[in-house]
């Protein structure tokens, strides 16, 4: 968790918006230490989290956790996190003959025609579960992270598959059971036009679905070893104001974190 | 009083002056021709070229992918997964080579020698004449603290070595590249099986479950009991993509089954990330047209390089360039275990491909004196500036 990314989002782990969908999407960078930032604020909040990891495996995210100070191996234990091993499990399901029924759920990488209903089935349920912590009380409200869900792409599911899915989880989780969801999308070039099933194209679905986006880039003047990129934050206001506020940030992710500064004032220029 | 000495019974201390050993406590496996990685702790191994495995942050790490996009005549991305097969063969490793093209035995043929000074420095000291000391020829007079210390190692323990330097102008005899346990994959003599219900083309769909044999049966994931010495093994994938593994996505704009390598690498990855094995896969990315594909593929790799080489193209005889073979472009370095990656000082990187060694260096480009030098030149320097830079090329005062 990065303290002065709570401090730009207004959010700690004792109080934080319900009912939000945060969209973080990248363009020829990496924005995977925002999951890392985000894995470890909602484990620290108490929530009961729903993880599918699609792109790395488990003990990737643990390593991290444990150096922003979370362990991940304890919580899974404890019933708080539920991890599905997307990758880990994949040459399974691809290469085994008949489909059996303990791989349901990525039943998307033996038909990737047929769309995402075993995963949309197997997060209902992981969420679901109402587990009770050591001292008796049941979790917090509920939060599904997705790391890399343009990753289902490449595997052959349609954009209008992916797009479903995530309208179906945002009803379930968010609007029904008052969680979060949080989910990271990796886009193409801006000018490569294959519009049919592009990354750009779910990128801009999602950004209308979602209440926070935060998109992180390379700087637009070239490349720089002590700034990492920029990251702009929009948020979707609800209510009264007019206006949706943007704004931009410079980033420099370190080992045990990432700090944020406004554009101009990394410590390598002043 | 001197510091206590440990010493480790049997452990290798060939070629070391003092019997001081460092008393690891760490569980790390070790494997001949790793190293733990200083940033992270990963087990690391050598791609065969050093500079290469400077420029990616130490080395390969083991369970992960490398992606090579091919130059245009597969010269210089084909000498590099040859240093990588044979850096296995010399540090011990197991290999598995699978290609399409050219059968893999062929590709083994022509793997480049080791440089071993050490043996040939040892076999000259024979023919010298032995120091004249009448009591006993062996004893030695100044450095007597060194007279119990065993004499310079053999050609075998240079193996313990992190990275080693080749030849290529001569090949692996063949002694020394049968040592190495190697499986093979010739697509050409594979009997495609009708894999009605994969995702998966049948060629891809079968080296899959080629290599999914080897690392079970060899117990790379684990199974094996613990007699056995631990070991890793280089998978070396050659032309992924092209038309001879039955894929299309470098034949037309808009291939019949644009999924098929993505969901490949995909598997691959799953599959090493089980596994003690590091996989090195070549793509011919210059023959495939839809760019959103090779965003994809780089994506799904752990670490991804592209060369270019200026055979055949303009810049061959641009005076700029007249050191070099060809650019080095880093696409991709992986986060592995920890939130940063290595960070590289510049993306401005040239190879040279020399007798004894692939050398990699930052391009540097001299001052602009002349007048006479052209507008032409300006355009290819500016594409050093890093991927993110989309302003304009020209600087026109």
């Amino acid at each position: 968790m990065f303290p002065e990314l709570n401090n730009i989002l207004n959010s700690t782990p004792d109080s934080f918006k319900s009912s939000d969908f945060i969209l973080v999407s990248d363009r020829q960078a990496d924005a995977s230490f925002l999951i890392h930032h985000y894995l470890s604020f909602y484990l620290r909040a108490g929530c009961k989290v729903c993880f599918l990891g699609l792109v790395q495996s488990f003990s990737h995210y643990s390593a991290v956790g444990q150096r922003l100070g979370v362990s991940l191996a304890q919580a899974r234990e404890k019933g708080q996190l539920v991890f599905l091993e997307g990758l880990k499990d994949s040459i399974g399901a691809i290469l085994q003959e008949e489909s059996s029924q303990g791989t349901q759920h990525l039943s998307y990488l033996r038909s990737p025609g047929a769309g995402l209903k075993g995963l949309f089935k197997f997060v209902e349920s992981s969420v679901g579960q109402n587990g009770n912590r050591d001292d008796g009380e049941s979790w917090g409200p509920p939060v599904l992270l997705i790391d890399d869900l343009s990753v289902l792409l490449s595997l052959g599911v349609t954009v209008g598959a992916i797009l479903d899915f995530t309208l179906y989880c945002q009803a379930t989780v968010c609007t029904e059971l008052q969680g979060n969801m949080v989910i990271l999308v990796r886009c193409e070039e801006e000018d490569v036009d294959d519009d049919e099933e592009g990354a750009n194209l779910l990128q801009r679905g999602l950004v209308h679905q979602c209440n926070l986006a935060l998109h992180v880039e390379g700087l637009p003047t070239g490349y720089c070893r002590d700034i990492h990129g920029q990251m702009q934050v929009w948020w979707r206001q609800s209510g009264e104001t007019m206006y949706n506020p943007r704004k931009i940030f410079h980033f420099k992710v370190h080992d045990k974190g990432a700090s944020f500064f406004a554009r101009g004032t990394s410590s390598a220029v002043l | 009083m001197a510091a206590p000495v440990r010493c480790m019974a049997g452990s290798s201390s060939i070629g070391n002056t003092t019997s001081f050993q460092k008393k690891t406590r760490s569980k790390l496996v070790s494997i001949p021709g790793t190293r733990p990685s200083v940033q992270n702790g990963q087990l690391l191994l050598s791609s065969g070229v050093s500079s290469l495995d400077y420029v990616i942050g130490g080395g390969l790490a083991v369970g992960t992918l490398l992606l090579v996009e091919e130059d245009r005549y597969d010269s210089y991305s084909r000498m590099l997964l040859k240093y990588f097969l044979a850096e296995g063969v010399v540090c011990g490793h197991e290999l598995f080579l699978a290609s399409a093209r050219d059968h893999p035995d062929e590709i083994m043929q022509e793997l480049p020698s080791p440089i071993m000074d050490e043996f040939a420095s040892l076999k000259t000291n024979e023919g010298q004449p032995q120091p004249s000391d009448p009591e006993n020829p062996d004893t030695m007079k100044i450095a007597w603290r060194y007279q119990n210390q065993p004499r310079v190692q053999t050609a075998l323990a240079s193996s313990l070595r992190f990275g080693h330097y080749y030849d290529v102008s001569k090949t692996m005899e063949p002694e020394l590249r049968q040592t190495a346990k190697y499986h093979s994959f010739y697509q050409l003599q594979e009997t495609p099986i009708t894999t009605g219900s994969s995702p998966l083309p049948s060629p891809y769909h079968a080296l899959l479950k080629a290599i999914q044999t080897v690392i079970r049966k060899e117990g790379f994931d684990g199974s094996t009991p613990q007699s056995k010495a631990r070991n890793v093994l280089r998978l070396g994938l050659h032309s992924l993509g092209s038309a001879l593994w039955g894929d299309d996505v470098c034949c037309k704009d808009n291939p019949a089954n644009c999924h098929a390598l993505s969901t490949f690498l995909y598997a691959l990855r799953g599959l090493l990330r089980t596994s003690l094995s590091v996989a090195m896969v070549t793509v011919p990315s210059h023959l495939i047209q839809n760019r959103a594909v090779m965003g994809r593929i780089i994506r799904l790799s752990d670490t991804a390089i592209a060369l270019e080489s200026f055979r055949g193209s303009e810049k061959e005889t641009n005076p700029l360039y007249k050191d070099y073979h060809g650019l080095l472009h880093v696409r991709q370095l992986p986060h592995l275990n920890c939130l940063s990656c290595e960070v590289p000082d510049t993306k401005d990187l040239a190879f040279k491909l020399k007798r004894k060694q692939f050398t990699i260096e930052r391009l540097h480009l001299p001052p602009d004196l002349s007048e006479t030098v052209s507008r032409v030149s300006k355009t290819e320097l500016a594409a050093g500036c890093g991927t993110t830079a989309t302003g304009n090329k020209h600087l026109d005062f």
